[in-house]
């Protein structure tokens, strides 16, 4: 594993809020946000349904652009990209990790794996043996042939952690990563992801479970599209 | 890049072969799309090409003059004397065309029609009267002997060369070269062998056909004399035809220009319209017309059954695109950028295109092999039709994958994210 605490990124929201047109009405998704995550750092996002959680992750992992307000990741002002810079961004900086897995049905695990590699055009072979090192790493080498429907939600999700990790990423994102799961198969994962903080990954995690929250060592609570309070 | 590129043609077979049946069928409007293409370029080829080459044995820097019997049997006026007709080209003619000059080469032709014989076996033959010119301009290959010479002619020699054809037929058994043979009660020995190439009974007449007897023009008219008789059903019928064709070449860029002012030279002096003019060249260029209609006509065939293809694929695409909107939305939130989507969705519309073009290519091929077999057509596969067919099925890839494979870049990956 290479040593993510070598990598700076922090992440700085000033007064951003974030409108959606859905049918000719406005609807604010996300009003004034203004908050620092430090690199190495373990958050989670928690509040109800329709507080803006999965407004405020899709904005943090750059698949959306604030409506107004400023949102600096990595030292990049996220307002000024477009698609395309977006897109390098999530490849270099980010990582994945989703309720449902979703992983591709038609690839192996391995290919899983490498799929971000893939778009950053490593070398074959290294991918390869990339793919294998994060496989060992989330105790999967041993399926690294199989098709994701031929494994466990937990071990999809472990397969997604391997993914997520691939292109090394500064910031780990994680949607409910234990919706799915039964509460023993979460609970590994939600150490998985504690190791990974450990060893420095800043992680960002959506979660409406108190027990997975309490792995994180800060916790944003919303309500309404704002920052209720910090604990 | 080319990782990724072979990466992408992997990932789209792959994708492919999951639903075979599916791109099977849709591969199959391009696989009859080009093969019938092919089927009917080869076709289309093999017969123009038998045309085009009937015409190039003629020379396309010849023109031939040929007499014909006008409508009143050259019968009219003072003509008839003693049921005489005359008509026909003349002396006189080939004498005014010398002083073409643009034309190269003149070979005056008198034809009858006699009896060869030798021992028991006989045979009808064309009997040729010309000049040695004669076989520089045909440009038969001899089996055996000489042509005629400008000696022979000056003679008055009896010497004929007979085609390949009559000398098997009369010559069994015998000698050849310097054989005596009879041909309508002259005798007359035999100097050389050609081969012939008429007589294949196609749209063109070639001046030589394959029971030609060939003689000095001047030996012609001394034994047999300048009037021919011949007896039909008790009536006699006497002709005075001095030349029955003109052969003429001339230099390849004036043909036209040369075979305007003969007919202008002859219509002066004939006004019985008793002469007909094959021009090779013109006949040609009509070849030429003809085929380009029908590749014209083929191309708008193949272009409409092409784009029937087309559109099928597009459509698999399409539906393909929204059957797999989640997976771009992974590959989307992963990095993967637009131009990488819409990359791997046009090679996978390539590669079915292109599958579906190489199948349509070794259909095109057995099309066209069947039907020489079965009917005897002649068939030719040019290999530009085979590229030319690749290259365009590819293309139609390119073309209508191109819009589903931007709708599936332009996918928002928030919403493509959520889509199940």
């Amino acid at each position: 594993m290479a040593d993510a605490a070598t990598i700076q990124c922090e992440c700085r929201l000033e007064k951003v809020n974030k409108i959606y047109q859905i049918g000719g009405r406005t609807v604010s998704a996300l009003t004034d946000i203004n908050f620092e995550i430090q690199s190495g750092e373990f958050w989670a996002i928690m509040g109800p349904s329709g507080a803006g959680k999965s407004s405020l992750l899709n904005l943090l992992g750059c698949l959306d652009r604030p409506t107004s307000g400023n949102f600096h990741l990595c030292g990049q002002d996220i307002s000024t990209l477009d698609d395309n810079g977006l897109s390098e961004l999530r490849l270099r900086k980010l990582g994945f990790i989703f309720q449902s897995f979703h992983l591709i049905p038609e690839l192996t695990v391995r290919e899983n794996i490498e799929l971000p590699l893939f778009y950053l055009d490593r070398n074959s072979s290294r991918n390869r043996q990339r793919a294998q090192e994060l496989a060992v790493l989330v105790g999967l080498d041993d399926r690294l042939r199989h098709r994701p429907s031929e494994l466990s939600g937990g071990q999809q999700q472990r397969v997604a952690v391997a993914r997520a990790l691939a292109n090394d990423p500064a910031i780990l994102l994680a949607d409910e990563p234990t919706g799915n799961l039964d509460s023993a198969t979460g609970k590994k994962i939600m150490d998985m992801l504690l190791q990974l903080n450990e060893r420095g990954k800043t992680i960002i995690m959506v979660t409406h479970e108190a027990s997975v929250a309490t792995y994180a060592r800060r916790t944003l609570h919303m309500r309404d599209g704002r920052i209720d309070f910090f604990s | 890049m080319f990782y990724y590129f072979i990466r992408e043609i992997k990932l789209g077979i792959k994708n492919l072969l999951l639903h075979g049946l599916r791109s099977l069928l849709t591969m199959l409007g391009m696989v009859f799309g080009v093969g019938s293409v092919i089927a009917m370029l080869a076709v289309g080829e093999g017969a123009s090409r038998e045309a085009l080459q009937q015409i190039l044995l003629l020379g396309s820097n010849n023109i031939i003059i040929n007499t014909v019997k006008p409508a009143d049997g050259g019968g009219s006026k003072s003509q008839v004397r003693n049921n005489l007709s005359m008509y026909g080209l003349l002396h006189d003619d080939v004498d005014r065309l010398v002083t073409f000059s643009s034309i190269e080469k003149i070979v005056p032709v008198r034809l009858l029609s006699k009896e060869a014989r030798l021992g028991k076996q006989s045979i009808e033959v064309r009997l040729v009267g010309t000049l040695p010119a004669w076989f520089d301009m045909v440009g038969r290959d001899f089996v055996a002997g000489r042509p005629l010479l400008d000696a022979d002619e000056k003679t008055k020699a009896n010497v004929v060369v007979l085609t390949e054809y009559a000398a098997r037929k009369l010559l069994a058994g015998h000698k050849s070269i310097g054989q005596y043979v009879r041909i309508g009660g002259n005798v007359f020995q035999v100097v050389g062998i050609v081969r012939s190439r008429g007589g294949a009974g196609g749209t063109v007449k070639v001046p030589d056909q394959t029971n030609d007897a060939y003689i000095p023009l001047s030996s012609m008219n001394e034994r047999f004399g300048t009037i021919d008789v011949r007896r039909s059903a008790g009536s006699r019928e006497r002709e005075l035809v001095e030349l029955h064709q003109i052969l003429v070449q001339v230099d390849e860029n004036t043909v036209e220009a040369t075979a305007r002012g003969i007919r202008a030279m002859l219509e002066r002096f004939h006004t019985k319209n008793d002469f007909l003019l094959h021009i090779p060249l013109a006949l040609l260029k009509q070849a030429e017309e003809t085929k380009r209609t029908f590749n014209i006509v083929l191309g708008s065939i193949a272009g409409i059954s092409l784009l029937v293809g087309g559109i099928g694929i597009m459509n698999i695409m399409l539906a393909s695109v929204t059957e797999r909107t989640r997976e771009i939305g992974i590959r989307r939130a992963i990095g993967a950028k637009r131009k990488h989507i819409v990359g791997q969705f046009l090679v996978e519309t390539v590669v079915l295109s292109t599958t579906g073009g190489l199948t349509g290519i070794a259909v095109g091929l057995l099309i066209p092999w069947f039907i020489s077999r079965l009917s005897g057509l002649p068939t030719v596969v040019t290999p530009l039709s085979l590229i030319l067919s690749l290259a365009i099925s590819m293309a139609v890839g390119i073309i209508f994958g191109l819009y589903p494979a931007i709708r599936a870049a332009r996918l928002d990956p928030i919403v493509a994210l959520r889509h199940d």
